[in-house]
């Protein structure tokens, strides 16, 4: 049994081939998803608010206040 | 390898992140929370916690973990696209050294940087008058840090030609943390702890919420490489070995 190298691979890596042609919208609403969820895990009904009252925050309020998001 | 495959192996292992995220977050930080809150009612100022919109039980359980395990979520996304542009571009390295740099390099631009300046609150230490001002501070903090993270890797590789690949990382780190010093030094500080807040508890929380992020990135960054790498791997023969042909 082998292990391969973990800092200098015997053959050079080949990069990952991103046809950024066909993947950029795909890239763009995944990305547009990604910051919608980590809105509503950090920001929502704070400063701005989409959903009236105060339940999302209070939901995730320890995981907001301990990952590090300004909260009130 | 490709982007589809690395994408989702992101937000796989970026959900397993959460869950250790969660374990840390509640290990450590529900104790100086609960303390801060203690702290606040006692007080009776600011934000108040009494109405029970949202019990502390499911606060601190259900809604702690639903919240790391999105966030896990979301950031092992990025971080699977964020591979796929790194891999065998910032370098010579293996999926596994890959995984581990572009891992380090999410904490120290996304958590230690903006912690610097903007480090986390725990209950009853943040004015809600400057809340706005604090999150748009915030997120600037970590746009400039991830952007200059990026300048920095390009910096590095078009000074690998002419310095060779030790000094062009040493030159393009050193502008780095130049560049993020200066812009630590300009921005404002906005700090409304209140007067009597135990300093101890003050510790513990950022500790806690340091190492919160700290579960995340690491497990990204070691898990990821070694999922990638195992399913990189040709087939090796020795599965077969000692099994009847």
């Amino acid at each position: 049994m082998t292990h391969p190298t973990v800092s200098a691979p015997a053959v050079a890596p080949v990069p990952v081939a991103i046809p950024w042609r066909t993947l950029a919208p795909w890239l763009a609403f995944a990305s547009v998803l990604g910051v919608v969820l980590l809105y509503f895990v950090g920001a929502e009904q704070g400063v701005l608010s989409v959903i009236a009252g105060e339940t999302v925050h209070e939901f995730v309020h320890d995981g907001r206040h301990l990952l590090g998001f300004p909260c009130h | 390898m490709t982007v589809r495959s690395l994408l989702v192996k992101g937000m796989l292992v970026g959900a397993v992140a959460g869950v250790v995220a969660f374990l840390v977050a509640s290990v450590f930080g529900s104790g100086p929370v609960q303390a801060a809150i203690d702290f606040e009612s006692a007080t009776a100022g600011g934000h108040d916690h009494g109405d029970e919109l949202v019990s502390r039980a499911v606060q601190s359980t259900v809604g702690l973990a639903t919240a790391t395990i999105v966030y896990g979520l979301a950031i092992g996304g990025f971080f699977g696209i964020a591979f796929a542009i790194a891999y065998g571009r910032i370098g010579r390295f293996s999926p596994r050294a890959t995984a581990a740099l572009v891992g380090l390099g999410g904490f120290v631009t996304t958590a230690l940087v903006p912690f610097l300046k903007y480090p986390a609150n725990p209950p009853a230490t943040g004015d809600p008058a400057t809340l706005d001002q604090r999150t748009v501070l915030h997120l600037l903090m970590i746009v400039i840090a991830v952007g200059a993270a990026i300048v920095a890797v390009s910096l590095g590789r078009s000074l690998r030609a002419r310095l060779g690949d030790w000094n062009a990382t040493l030159a393009a780190v050193g502008a780095y943390v130049l560049f993020v010093g200066a812009v630590l030094m300009l921005l404002p500080s906005v700090e409304s702890v209140p007067d009597g807040f135990p300093a101890l508890v003050m510790w513990e929380f950022r500790l806690s919420s340091l190492g919160t992020q700290l579960a995340v990135w690491a497990t990204l960054g070691l898990a990821f490489g070694a999922l990638v790498e195992r399913a990189a791997a040709p087939a090796t023969p020795r599965e077969r070995v000692g099994a009847p042909s």
